[in-house]
């Protein structure tokens, strides 16, 4: 190999990255607020207020959960298949609304003090990783204030404040734009039914 | 023949692990080490961007009798070098202690198990979770992030294939992989009464050391230790404190602005800029926050990331005194390499055996 083959980077002893950086600003348009994870919105004042507002917000999930629970004869007779689209299309725009839900399809807001766990670029879910900015801005996303920050508030007022330090399972990505709701209504609607039969 | 046995080797050859001892999960030396009450010291090895082995057996070569685990990093800060399986496959063959770190960046569920498997395979005794920084600090932003596990479900994936001998979709495993489970804490970032909590969380999901970010602020530190003493933490879990010497004043403020997670105080930078020397003042400024952070309750070792000065761990470790004497695991050539080494010319001229050249030798 003659001494013109050997890559630009090697040649003028800068690093590779040194280049990429420099080239990232050379390339076609890009908004100024992309980052890997798809972005909802460019503000975040619903979803601050969902935190701001948790234990309203876990008094009336509780009422709703049972609301859910009783109308279980119901989704029965409609069939939970049938009545998936429906359920889904409404708590996809209410929560989308209120948390910038993703349709993970699992919710832990009660655990992770209202603020929605999948809005981490890094997904996280069992707590802020090290990169937190002083200021309590997310390390990828520096202008979007830390999502396990908020949590951590929001579940500072909470009644079960204790939620958040329960460890987490994986994301089950099967499980993804599927209806929560109908998902732990049908779970606690067969649990009462084994603890009926057992009793 | 045999060379001198060191302490913490298998007798049978430096790359076989050693024998369990009761209440140990893993058959490495760093948990001995750690479980014998010694001040433990780790290092991080500078990844080459190579394919060459040797770089790899030059850069551990430099921590040769002074650390008692070497780091073999995944990507740190998101930038491509040789893989942490690829450099623990090497280290392991030449008898060091390694802990492989894998951060869930750039691998899921199913790789990263395959890979813990493969890993206690080779001899790796040690494994440190992370969740790894985001692609966007690296030198490759417009890769996809995977974060299919955290660094929490990561850890509990480890225990549950170490003691419950099956993967996370319950297939049981044949030998399950005997491993010192590790994570990463970071005390300097808020939110900041979360932090200890967040470690209590990582010891139930598995932890049994970690290694914290850059120290540079020991009262920060103090804090954060009296609060996990209270919780009863270190009673759990071995915590090992990051240090690392910084080049100079330009330096820390460069990584203050773009490295995540690492928190560097104002006096600290002042300190660095009223310095001569501020390499030299650097490394002194390490083995000041080394000398304080071992009087800590509770600090059961030091994590060395000198990165691009590995040269001066010896240094650090040396003059700040932490091993008290003891010698950590050196690579020694026994009196067979010695054999080898003179009869290597005469290997190389050694007439060839290949059954054609010999009839083509008989015949001629």
């Amino acid at each position: 190999m003659s001494k013109n083959d050997k890559p630009l980077a090697r040649q003028s002893g800068v690093t590779q990255a040194s280049l990429v950086r420099k080239a990232r600003a050379l390339l076609a348009y890009k908004p100024a607020d992309v980052s890997p994870q798809r972005r909802v919105q460019r503000r975040y004042t619903m979803r601050l207020w969902s935190v701001r507002h948790s234990r309203f917000l876990e008094w009336f999930y509780a009422r709703f959960a049972d609301v859910f629970l009783t109308l279980h004869p119901v989704w029965n007779a409609i069939g939970y298949r049938r009545a998936e689209k429906p359920v889904k299309f409404v708590e996809r725009h209410v929560k989308g609304f209120m948390f910038d839900c993703r349709m993970c399809g699992q919710c832990i807001l009660s655990s992770t003090g209202m603020s929605c766990p999948m809005n981490c670029p890094k997904q996280l879910r069992n707590g802020p990783c090290g990169g937190v900015r002083a200021n309590g801005n997310c390390e990828v996303e520096p202008d979007m204030p830390c999502v396990w920050v908020k949590a951590w508030e929001g579940a500072q007022k909470m009644r079960n404040h204790d939620a958040i330090l329960a460890v987490q399972k994986p994301v089950d990505q099967s499980l993804r734009e599927t209806s929560a709701w109908l998902r732990v209504t049908a779970t606690a609607a067969a649990e009462r039914e084994k603890a009926r039969e057992t009793a | 023949m045999s060379r001198p046995r060191q302490p913490d080797e298998n007798p049978h050859g430096v790359d076989l692990p050693l024998d369990p001892l009761p209440g140990h999960s893993s058959r490495g030396r760093l948990e001995r080490i750690l479980r014998r009450g010694e001040f433990a010291v780790t290092a991080e090895l500078n990844p080459p961007d190579s394919a060459n082995a040797q770089d790899v057996y030059e850069r551990a070569a430099v921590f040769d009798g002074w650390v008692d685990g070497i780091n073999a990093v995944d990507a740190s800060g998101a930038n491509c070098h040789m893989s942490s399986m690829g450099i623990c496959a090497l280290l392991t063959r030449m008898g060091y202690a390694p802990i492989m770190q894998i951060a869930c960046r750039d691998r899921n569920r199913i790789a990263i198990q395959g890979d813990v498997l493969g890993a206690a395979a080779m001899g790796v005794g040690n494994i440190l979770c992370l969740t790894g920084d985001g692609v966007q600090a690296g030198d490759q932003p417009g890769a996809k992030p995977v974060f299919d596990l955290d660094c929490m479900s990561l850890l509990e994936t480890v225990r549950t294939m170490r003691d419950e001998e099956k993967f996370l979709s319950g297939r049981k495993l044949s030998t399950p992989p005997a491993v010192f489970l590790g994570a990463a804490i970071n005390p300097f970032a808020p939110p900041y009464d979360f932090r200890p909590l967040r470690l209590a969380k990582k010891i139930a999901a598995g932890a049994q050391f970690v290694q914290s970010q850059y120290c540079f602020d020991v009262p920060m530190l103090g804090e954060y230790m009296k609060r996990v003493r209270d919780m009863g933490l270190t009673e759990k879990c071995f915590i090992l404190v990051g240090v690392g010497p910084l080049a100079s004043a330009k330096t820390a403020r460069w990584i203050r602005s773009n490295v995540p997670g690492v928190h560097i105080p104002d006096s600290v930078v002042a300190r660095l800029e009223g310095a001569k020397n501020q390499k030299e003042e650097g490394k002194r400024l390490c083995i000041d926050i080394i000398n304080e952070v071992k009087e800590i309750d509770g600090v059961s070792g030091i994590h060395v990331m000198a990165y691009r000065q590995e040269e001066y761990v010896a240094e650090i470790v040396h003059e700040s005194g932490v091993l008290k004497g003891r010698r950590p695991w050196t690579r020694e050539p026994g009196p067979d390499d010695a054999l080898v080494a003179e009869r290597l010319d005469h290997i190389l001229e050694t007439p060839s055996e290949k059954p054609t050249d010999l009839v083509k030798d008989a015949a001629g």
